[in-house]
């Protein structure tokens, strides 16, 4: 059926900010989808606040609008720009949740807008727990027994009836938001009021726990033919209980017969058909091992999280088919992209094993509760491919960047065994390498498999790689067993530990007996018809297919998994490169291993290499492609530290020096660089020795600011103030590696200033400066940024210019390079000099319409920055504002503090942009999910430091006519400083109105709260801002932020004033 | 573990480890691109005389159970395989793979490059190869495959050589087993047909006198040339009684009604191929197995008409008499392994029959 000619202008909504549960992947298939309908000819409008995507580019919709996603504004948006059609289903769970409140507004109706992809119907019944139960005793599938209450007492009811363990999930939230498993009554009723409050139509699925059962998905595709195809299916090795997006998975299926693969085939296919759905849809079932009992968990009736990934597992492009057949096209006249000869209508073969391992952000958090179960905390994902399961489950290991890459942490060994079997029985992000520890140890299979439920055929393989492992041992160095135990994608640095070499060692014996893989091409099709794609994975094979052009070639090395601190802004960034390099008449050739992004899209870069980010994969390429050179600094710290090891192995590194990277992060370097060219630092100094880390910050004087060197996103870093904080802190750490120095440095309070720069080594061009409103001490990722700067005197910002360009110079920066100042009474310091893309550079090159991304990449190839007519200046200031601000996830991360600091936590950013300044705070702080209260109440607790500035703060709001409550000692401070009312509540534990119960109880719109974690992490103050966060209630640690908000609401609303308030006046 | 070569007709040579049974092994040498359906591939008589590379590398994950043989004995000459699973894990696993075939005696050879192999075959076509021993040299294979080639047909050994009945309360249908697999059987069960499975070779006459409501045209192996006879019969019968042909039993129907068939470059054997019904514009996902395929041009001065077509060249997966009610379609509606969203096939059949029987009736 050929394209819908009704329609004329598609209006797309995005998923907005990255959190966990709704990540990259929906920039990917947001980019496919607008792609592919402007292929089709359609004008594309596109909504989506979040600034840091490919999708959100000019080039990729026609017009777009970087506007909070809200009911409001994409009604405002509508009336604009009058769409024929809007697509909902390729923007996550936001889409979806939007496009139902949209119809219920009436708007769609008013302005004859129809809905693509998917009925609202449809939309409803998979996703209202209720109707989808409902439609399944209708069709005759099974789901587990259950029961929909409103009530906490309804469910602990329910579940009195049908026994213990019971699972809890909330209604229209994401990546199971809210929900858990409860072993018992006491659980349960935490688990659902936290629930119940979460979900937006306060609805909660009580159910019988299915945990070990077999947790398969299948990606659907149909059209509105009818037709219906399986992309993919694919196996989580964890079993039902630990979320699918938690759980390491294998795609195709491993351990299901045809039969039982087929049997879900059909349940999936009769399900998308049911829900009548045209497009994508992600299928999850549980499986009984033994038997063919199968249960329905869950239909997800939209692009998903897994479609992203089965697309790159198969090749085959589920959002850009999706989207196609939105506007009606039908999948048997839709060309598979892939072949180019055959038709989307066919299922893929695939004839390798692809394993995605999910990325936990608890390097950072290390307090975090890492127990996995329905709800989901990873932040991102790799992929891997192999020839067989050993090989891409150690492939995939070793793109996590956890520990070195091998498959083995050290500090496990020193664990007991039975601490060892407790962690397995309670499933946490570490639980891969427990396994690998305990088979090391000779725990049987029985025993892992009786307390994990993890099929035999998958701990098999483990063993197996455990086997190998004790087979070559006592043959150090044999070339067989080399060859042998590559096959099973052992690395270099695992072999390397087994016979107690060095890495380079393994690497220099293979190359002299050409131990070398071969790459294999992901076709859709196992070969069976030739294809096009340029999409590669490798093995040690006979054969490789991968041919070499003789064009001139440019590897880009893009950033891996998104983990905090490392977001989708590097791939932004590595995409741009990759089109300037194109631009240019390089072949550009991508390697990277993140499934989630526009990046390892085969059809952004010339080439796609979908390999770990390892020096030993690196140098396979090179030693194939044999290209001119490598470029790391748009791959953030993941291609940066591989810089020095490809470059000792004699590759070229493009762009700025491996010598100035180490010039600007090695400590002793920077501060001599900054030494010479005579600007200010905060003073500090690097310890080697965990005993002289006191006396050092005595020397410097408190407050200072400690963390170790050689990280990113400002993981373990802290604030403190004395000797006994410092003390605390010394204990949390690890030793200190030498290599790696403590950082002590003097804590400047001031304004914080980002400052991106693109230099060829002469010119030094900055296409904007970033200002925050937090002052220093609070993560620049966290804290919220406003372009055009606000309060930086031209002194100051020609101050700024004139460091860059020294700074650049003196480096020779060809490329981009990232400088933070802080502002102190018009001194400038310099923080941090970042010789690479920084967080930043998506952002501002929206706000500023310069690409920086592509100039720079020219400039990595020889381009001068002059002869384009760039000068060493600050380009003019745009008119409008942009506030960048940050979004977190804390609702998925129990036990994470979240009071902003110093160390990054937030996981997206927003983007709110007006001519005028409160506006587009305003804005901002919606698109990041921040709904303003303009009434109520607010709670302040306030640490003693901050008491003097809480008063102007508490006046504020008492004047905005908002009720006041405080914790006794600030209370006091108010009404003795202050003089206004305020209600002093008791502390956590006391019976009556408590802090915790004003809370909990919803009686507050605003929590302010600046107590720090003290001695325990679970202080008062730690719980305060968890109940708040838990509630759904605003908290804000950060008076800065807070002064912010309030002149937003200041700005946007009436205060009541009596006649003669203006007197004094005029 | 013992080398092994696999040795092409035109002396291409590839080597892997020895697995399955000891010995050589010739035959046509096909790949199978299902990630899953060993068992259903190592037994469906289709396969006859096949040498066959699995595309998906780990092969024998799930064991061999009792329930998924397409036929009692497995008619696969060999296996070429990535890694073979030695631990099998599924609640219905009774063997592994490399035991049933030690115990069928059929050898495989393991650790090949088998994306490179289906390469191979994809550029210059399938062809005969042997799998022998690490130690044999190519020019001895290659003599033994020539000795190897005097070849009998095929469907002479996958049909049944005496009658059998299946009771059922419906219709009763003729199957003429050209290597039927158990599954067709099964989908006859499971709309309570009365069976009665012949060899290929029964004449119209004996066919008759068991009083069918319809014929049924069975799957199987091979040139579909080779079976003379069987055309002959099909082309008395489907004047007398509803008929319908699977696989092998779609080409000897084209063959029947004068069309031509012709060997293909590299044959169909997987589960994903798509066909459109060309009625309703609607496409489908089917299982194949086939080396032969019906010429289009040749439907030209027939009384044939194409029902399904492939969706990707457009050739012909279907057929369908214009006056007599018969038809039939290339792929394998039963799927087994894979897809069998068109066993709706087996009811139109039915009601093919039952309609037809009305007809009688009436008459
Ligand atoms: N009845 C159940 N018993 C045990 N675990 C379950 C049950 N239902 C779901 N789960 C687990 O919870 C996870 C999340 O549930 P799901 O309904 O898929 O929510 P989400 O919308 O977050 O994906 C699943 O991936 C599964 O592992
Ligand atoms: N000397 C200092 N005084 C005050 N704040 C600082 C100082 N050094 C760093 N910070 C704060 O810590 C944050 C993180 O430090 P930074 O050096 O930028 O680390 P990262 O590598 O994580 O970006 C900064 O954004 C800033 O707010
Ligand atoms: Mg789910
Ligand atoms: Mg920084």
């Amino acid at each position: 059926m050929p394209r819908n000619n009704d329609i004329e202008k598609i209006l797309v909504i995005g998923s907005g900010p990255i959190v966990i549960g709704q990540a990259a992947e929906f920039d990917y298939s947001g980019t496919q989808a607008c792609q592919s309908l402007k292929e089709e000819g359609y004008t594309v409008i596109l909504a989506n606040s979040n600034p840091a995507t490919i999708m959100t580019d000019d080039t990729i919709a026609d017009k777009v609008y970087m506007e909070p996603l809200t009911v409001e504004f994409l009604s405002k948006i509508i009336r604009k720009e009058r769409p024929d059609a809007v697509l909902p289903t390729l923007g996550g769970q936001t889409g979806l949740n939007l496009a139902i409140e949209l119809d219920e507004t009436g708007i769609l109706e008013e302005f004859g807008v129809e809905l693509l992809g998917t009925s609202l119907d449809a939309i409803q019944q998979a996703e209202d727990r209720e109707k989808f139960r409902a439609l399944m005793d209708e069709l005759n599938e099974p789901v587990p027994p259950s029961e929909i209450v409103n009530t906490v007492d309804a469910a602990l009811d329910f579940a009195d009836d049908i026994g213990y363990p019971v699972i809890v999930r909330p209604a229209f939230t994401l990546g199971g938001t809210g929900g858990g498993m409860c072993d018992t009554r006491e659980e349960l009723e935490h688990i659902v009021k936290n629930g119940l409050a979460l979900s937006p139509v306060n609805q909660c699925l009580i159910e019988k726990s299915i945990a070990g059962f077999k947790e398969v998905e299948y990606e659907v595709i149909r059209d509105q033919k009818d037709q219906a195809i399986v992309v993919c299916n694919m196996e989580n090795i964890d079993p039902v209980g630990i979320h699918t997006g938690d759980s390491i998975v294998v795609a195709p299926s491993m351990t299901l017969a045809a039969k039982e693969a087929n049997m879900l085939r059909d349940v999936s296919l009769k399900l998308i058909r049911a829900l009548k759905i045209e497009g994508g849809c992600n299928v999850q079932l549980a499986l009984d091992p033994e038997s063919f009992q199968y249960y329905i968990i869950e239909v997800n009736p939209r692009v998903s999280r897994s479609s992203a990934l089965a697309s790159k597992a198969t090749g085959y492009p589920i959002a850009k088919i999706a989207a196609k057949i939105a506007v009606g096209l039908t999948l048997d006249e839709i060309q598979n992209p892939i072949t180019e000869t055959t038709s989307a209508f066919f299922e893929p073969a695939l004839d390798y094993v692809v394993t995605k391992i999910p990325r936990f952000p608890f390097d950072k958090f290390v307090s975090g509760d890492r127990k996995l179960g329905t709800q989901m905390k990873a932040t991102g994902e790799i992929m891997a491919i192999g020839r067989n399961l050993e090989e891409s489950l150690l492939k995939g290991i070793r793109s996590l960047e956890i520990g070195n890459g091998d498959f083995h942490l050290p500090k496990l060994e020193k664990v007991d065994t039975d601490d060892l079997l407790v962690r397995i029985q309670h499933a946490d992000d570490e639980r891969i390498f427990v396994l690998a520890e305990l088979l090391r140890r000779g725990i049987t299979l029985e025993e892992i498999h009786d307390i994990t439920k993890i099929d035999n055929f998958f701990l098999r393989k483990l063993q197996h790689i455990i086997d190998l492992e004790n087979k070559i041992k006592a043959t150090p160095m044999d070339v067989e067993a080399l060859r042998y135990v590559k096959q099973y994608g052992f690395s270099d640095l695992q072999v390397a530990r087994i016979w107690n070499q060095s890495e380079e060692d393994i690497y220099n014996l293979r190359m002299q007996e050409s131990i070398t893989p071969v790459y294999k091409m992901v076709d859709t099709c196992a070969a069976e018809v030739e294809s096009k794609a340029p999409y590669f994975y490798s093995a040690y094979e006979n054969e490789n297919e991968s041919r070499v052009s003789d064009k001139e070639k440019v590897l880009v090395l893009g950033s891996g998994p998104i983990r905090i601190g490392q977001g989708i802004e590097f791939d932004y960034a590595t995409v741009h490169s990759v089109l300037a390099l194109k631009e240019m008449g390089y072949e550009a050739i991508i390697m990277n291993n993140n499934p989630e992004t526009v990046s390892t899209d085969f059809s952004v870069s010339d080439k796609l290499y979908f390999e770990p980010l390892t020096l030993e994969d690196v140098m396979h390429v090179i030693n194939l492609e044999k290209p001119i050179g490598v470029i790391v600094q748009f791959g953030g710290q993941t291609a940066i530290n591989l810089a020095e090891g490809l470059e000792k192995r004699g590759v070229k590194i493009l762009g700025t020096s491996l010598e100035a990277i180490d010039r600007a992060e090695d400590r002793n370097k920077f501060e001599n660089l900054l030494e010479t060219l005579d600007l200010l630092r905060p003073t500090g100094k690097a310890v080697s020795d965990k005993s002289v880390v006191v006396e050092t910050a005595k020397n410097i004087g408190y407050p200072v600011l400690v963390r170790p060197s050689y990280v990113i996103g400002g993981s373990q870093m802290e604030i403190v103030y004395h000797d006994e904080e410092l003390e605390r802190y010394l204990n949390k750490i690890d030793d200190i590696n030498p290599d790696k120095p403590l950082l002590v440095d003097k804590y400047v309070t001031g304004i914080e200033v980002d400052v991106d720069a693109i230099s060829d080594g002469e010119t030094t061009f900055i296409p904007g400066i970033m200002e925050h409103i937090e002052r220093s001490g609070v993560h620049s990722g966290d804290s919220i940024a406003v372009y055009p700067p606000q309060r930086l005197t031209d002194d100051v910002k020609e101050k700024c210019l004139e460091a860059t360009a020294k700074i650049a110079k003196e480096l020779n920066v060809i490329g981009l390079i990232n400088i933070q100042f802080i502002v102190q009474d018009g001194d400038v310091y310099v923080i941090e000099v970042n010789p690479r893309a920084s967080r930043t550079i998506p952002f501002l090159s929206k706000v500023t319409g310069v690409t920086m991304a592509n100039i720079a990449t020219k400039a990595i190839l020889g381009e001068s920055l002059q002869d384009k007519g760039y000068e060493t200046e600050i380009l003019a200031e745009r008119d409008h504002v942009y506030f960048k601000l940050p979004v977190f996830s804390f609702e998925k991360l129990r036990s994470v503090d979240t009071t902003l600091g110093p160390e990054m936590k937030s996981t997206g950013e927003a983007i709110g942009y007006d001519a005028d300044l409160e506006k587009a705070l305003y804005k901002g702080l919606l698109a990041s999910g921040i709904k303003i209260p303009f009434e109520g109440s607010v709670l302040l607790t306030v640490a003693d430091k901050d008491k003097a500035e809480i008063l102007p703060i508490a006046e504020r709001f008492h004047s905005l006519g908002f009720r006041l409550y405080a914790t006794e000692g600030t209370a006091d401070y108010i009404k003795e400083n202050g003089g206004y009312p305020v209600d002093a509540v008791g502390k956590i534990g006391t019976d009556d109105l408590n802090v915790l119960s004003l809370i909990t109880k919803g009686h507050v719109q605003f929590v302010i709260n600046t107590l720090t974690s003290g001695k325990q992490t679970r202080s008062d103050g730690f719980r305060i801002r968890r109940e708040a966060v838990e509630h759904g209630i605003i908290s804000l640690t950060n008076l800065d932020t807070v002064d912010a908000i309030l002149s937003v609401i200041e700005s946007t609303t009436f205060n009541a004033e009596t006649i003669d308030a203006y007197k004094g006046e005029n | 573990m013992s080398k092994r070569q696999l040795i092409l007709a035109d002396g291409k040579v590839f080597t892997g480890d020895a697995f399955g049974a000891e010995g050589k092994t010739a035959g046509n040498l096909i790949f199978f691109t299902g990630v899953t359906g060993y068992q259903e591939v190592l037994s469906d008589p289709n396969y006859f005389g096949n040498i066959a590379v699995m595309t998906y590398p780990t092969i024998g994950n799930y064991g061999i159970n009792r329930d998924d043989f397409e036929s009692s004995i497995p008619f696969l000459n060999g296996m070429i395989v990535k890694e073979v699973a030695q631990y099998p894990s599924n609640f219905r696993n009774e063997e592994t793979l490399d035991e049933f075939l030690k115990q069928h005696d059929i050898p495989g050879i393991l650790g090949i490059d088998t994306r490179e192999v289906t390469r191979y075959i994809r550029e210059n076509g399938s062809q005969e190869a042997i799998i022998v021993d690490g130690h044999v040299s190519v020019e001895d294979a290659l003599a033994q495959l020539k000795e190897n080639e005097l070849e009998q047909i095929p469907v002479h050994t996958t049909s049944v050589s005496k009658p059998y009945i299946v009771p059922g309360e419906g219709e009763r249908v003729v199957v003429i087993d050209l290597g039927m697999k158990h599954s067709i059987l099964q989908e006859l069960m499971k709309r309570q047909l009365h069976v009665t499975v012949v060899p290929y070779d029964y004449s119209v006459e004996s066919i008759l006198r068991f009083k069918p409501n319809g014929v049924l045209l069975s799957n199987g192996p091979g040139n579909p040339e080779d079976v003379k006879g069987t055309i002959e019969t099909v082309k008395e019968l489907m004047k007398e009684v509803p008929v319908f042909g699977i696989g092998l039993g779609h080409q000897v129907f084209a063959l029947a009604n004068g069309a031509r068939t012709e060997k293909m470059k590299v044959g169909h054997y997987g589960m994903n191929y798509p066909v459109k019904e060309v009625k309703t514009d609607k496409s489908w996902i089917t299982t194949q197995s086939r080396q032969y395929k019906v010429d289009q041009s040749s439907l030209v001065q027939t009384d044939l008409e194409v029902t399904y077509v492939s969706v990707n060249d457009g050739t012909v997966e279907g057929l369908a008499h214009t006056s007599y009610p018969a038809f039939s379609v290339q792929f394998n509606p039963e799927g087994a392994p894979g897809s069998n969203e068109t066993n709706y096939l087996f009811d139109q059949f039915t009601e093919l029959m039952q309609q037809n029987k009305n007809n009688g009736d009436e008459k």
